[in-house]
């Protein structure tokens, strides 16, 4: 934009400021949403009007943790007492426990689904990175032939709606007994990242200057030698943008999980709108469990906010 | 044969006679991963394919007959899948179109000195990098007609989104908007500030309209990426499945993957839904190659 010099154009800025933080206002909107549901007690959040001040809370993080009965009467002092202090914050909306005859408290199935997640996105983000930066460094330094198709057909496999690809998946892991296991989510997360860290990859080896290994090579390194001791700690920053953005996709991935897993092997996205279910579902436990899923790409989007473009673009643009 | 192609290096030189050669490395890089996306995408691909020819079950242990086209023509000649891709291309054009407007929008405002710009800019993409199908399940709290945010602060009364048949598509991509638009925002932004200054300077010493200024000068200069933005979108509209799925179970909200997903998996069509996956696949990778295409040409500017 040319720089400012009228009064007019002053004003026009001021507006544009405005309307700026309306709008970013409007997009965290929801995100805020699920942070303040997450945390507010069970009465509080489908009320009319929306409820914006109220007092936090941990009870719907108790209840997304924890198997729970309803109580029918309010408990008496003593077993209100007796109760650990977290059970407490759930008693007060007339829920308790359940526990097993030992005493143990039950666990609900978000933990497990949560594990699952975490398996999954990580063992297949370390197997598409890993076996994504070779590849990668083999098209960026030689000649391949029919490089550019070979690149079309890496970048088409990601392409492929997910239900395409599942169904014969779907038969040949039952034909195999991988269905509902984490390594068959984990190959198949592994084959729909690998494309991708393939081509975001190559776009980071590109930039490392050839002179660099080519010294090393002069200076009795083999080619292998400079790969590991010259070249992968230049690529640092290019293996770790792209293994987040890895970590993210399999983390989020929806379709895959719904078809490949119900129970063993089952991940948070489709078990989290599996609560919602019939009758009337409890938000703040929803929220709850939404607010601890997305925390971590969160934080991960805030750590990659300079390398985002360039991923999310397969690598059009480079910034 | 094909190695003869592909020396790299000087072969005289003394790298090449230590270790490995480049050849076995550029090998043993590729190959694994070539192999690996052969067995896990290609092959089931074909396996489908032929599938895609008889009338399987997998419900059913009853063996599959080949029934040659027959799949195929009657996917073809089905006005209910017809209507499925009608609505998907509504779909489509409703929410690629929304993205534009809103992203490049927001680009035009983001692109001048604003405070705090880096933080704006990492804010609003959030919810682009969240899960669609956890954040697109809160919207339903959101969307709803008695008790959500959204009709009480538009002040809407108990106006239905999702459980109204002609509006509940719409609902699906205003939560596909809010999610992508800032995608649609980021490459026009990028866009934006290569266009050279000293155009805008020239356009205002010849006092040049606003209008007459972005159409002939900042349109034209950030026409490629935004193109780019919008096949990459279409692709991605074109194959939505979490939010619809999530969101909707509405007959007017059934794109072609929830189509296919019906079939496949709650039918157990297995044999009409391989022939209608490979119709799904002919149609996206028509648009990967545009996109790829274009693709190159941007780099190469």
């Amino acid at each position: 934009m040319a720089a400012v010099r009228t009064s007019g154009e002053v004003a026009l800025n001021r507006v544009a400021i405005v309307a700026v933080l309306l709008i970013t206002l409007i997009f965290l909107a929801p995100i805020y949403w699920i942070t303040a549901t997450a945390f507010k007690p069970r009465n509080l959040a489908t009320t009319i009007p929306p409820t914006v001040v109220f007092t936090p809370e941990i009870s719907p993080f108790v209840k997304l943790f924890t198997k729970r009965s309803q109580l029918r009467e309010a408990p008496s002092p003593e077993e209100y007492e007796a109760a650990p202090w977290w059970e407490r914050t759930i008693m007060d909306g007339g829920e308790k426990v359940v526990r097993s005859g030992r005493g143990e408290v039950q666990l609900s199935g978000y933990p497990d689904r949560f594990m699952n997640s975490l398996i999954v996105a990580i063992t297949s983000t370390v197997l598409a990175v890993g076996m994504g930066t070779f590849t990668a460094y083999g098209f960026s330094r030689f000649k391949v032939k029919g490089e550019g198709d070979l690149l079309f057909f890496i970048l088409s496999t990601r392409m492929l709606p997910p239900v395409v690809v599942a169904i014969p998946m779907f038969l040949m892991y039952r034909a195999v007994g991988l269905n509902d296991t984490h390594w068959g989510l984990i190959i198949l997360y592994t084959a729909f990242n690998l494309s991708f860290s393939v081509w975001l990859m190559k776009g980071f080896m590109d930039e490392i200057p050839k002179e660099y290994e080519e010294a090393a090579l002069v200076d009795g390194y083999t080619r292998m030698q400079a790969f590991f001791k010259v070249v992968l700690p230049e690529a640092a920053t290019g293996i770790a943008a792209t293994a987040v953005f890895c970590f993210i996709t399999a983390w989020n991935e929806y379709a895959f999980a719904l078809i490949m897993t119900n129970r063993r092997a089952q991940t948070a996205p489709p078990f989290i709108p599996s609560q919602v279910g019939s009758g009337l579902p409890d938000w703040t436990v929803i929220a709850a469990g939404t607010f601890l899923f997305l925390l971590p790409v969160a934080i991960f989007t805030f750590l990659l906010r300079n390398h985002l473009l360039r991923g999310m673009s397969f690598g059009a643009i480079r910034k | 044969m094909a190695t003869a192609v592909m020396t790299t290096l000087d072969p005289k030189s003394r790298a090449a006679s230590r270790g490995l050669s480049d050849i076995s490395i550029r090998n043993l890089f590729i190959i694994p991963t070539i192999v690996f996306l052969i067995v896990f995408n290609i092959f089931p691909l074909l396996y489908s394919l032929g599938y895609s020819f008889t009338d399987f079950r997998a419900s059913t242990n009853a063996p599959a007959n080949f029934v040659g086209l027959a799949n195929y023509r009657a996917l073809l000649n089905d006005p209910f899948i017809w209507s499925n891709f009608a609505i998907t291309a509504k779909y489509v054009i409703v929410s690629v179109a929304g993205q534009v407007l809103v992203g490049f929008g927001v680009a035009m405002l983001l692109n001048r000195a604003i405070p705090f710009k880096g933080l704006i800019t990492t804010l609003l993409l959030l919810p682009m990098m969240l899960s669609m199908a956890v954040v697109g399940l809160f919207w339903k709290l959101l969307y709803n007609p008695s008790w959500g945010v959204i009709n009480y602060v538009l002040g809407l009364g108990n106006f239905e989104w999702l459980s109204n048949p002609d509006m509940a598509l719409y609902a699906i991509a205003i939560t596909d908007i809010w999610m992508w638009s800032p995608f649609v925002m980021l490459l026009s932004l990028a866009g934006l500030s290569a266009v050279p200054k000293h155009l805008y300077e020239a356009a205002a010493i010849d006092r040049a309209g606003p209008f007459y200024t972005f159409f002939r000068i900042t349109l034209p200069l950030v026409a490629p990426i935004l193109m780019i933005a919008i096949i990459f979108r279409t692709m991605e509209a074109f194959k939505t499945f979490d939010l619809a799925y999530i969101l909707s179970s509405q007959p007017t909200t059934e794109v072609i993957s929830i189509r296919l997903y019906k079939m496949a998996f709650q039918e157990w069509q297995t044999g009409m839904s391989c022939a209608l996956a490979y119709i799904v696949l002919i149609m996206v990778l028509a648009i990967t190659n545009i996109y790829v295409k274009y693709l190159n040409k941007v780099k190469e500017r």
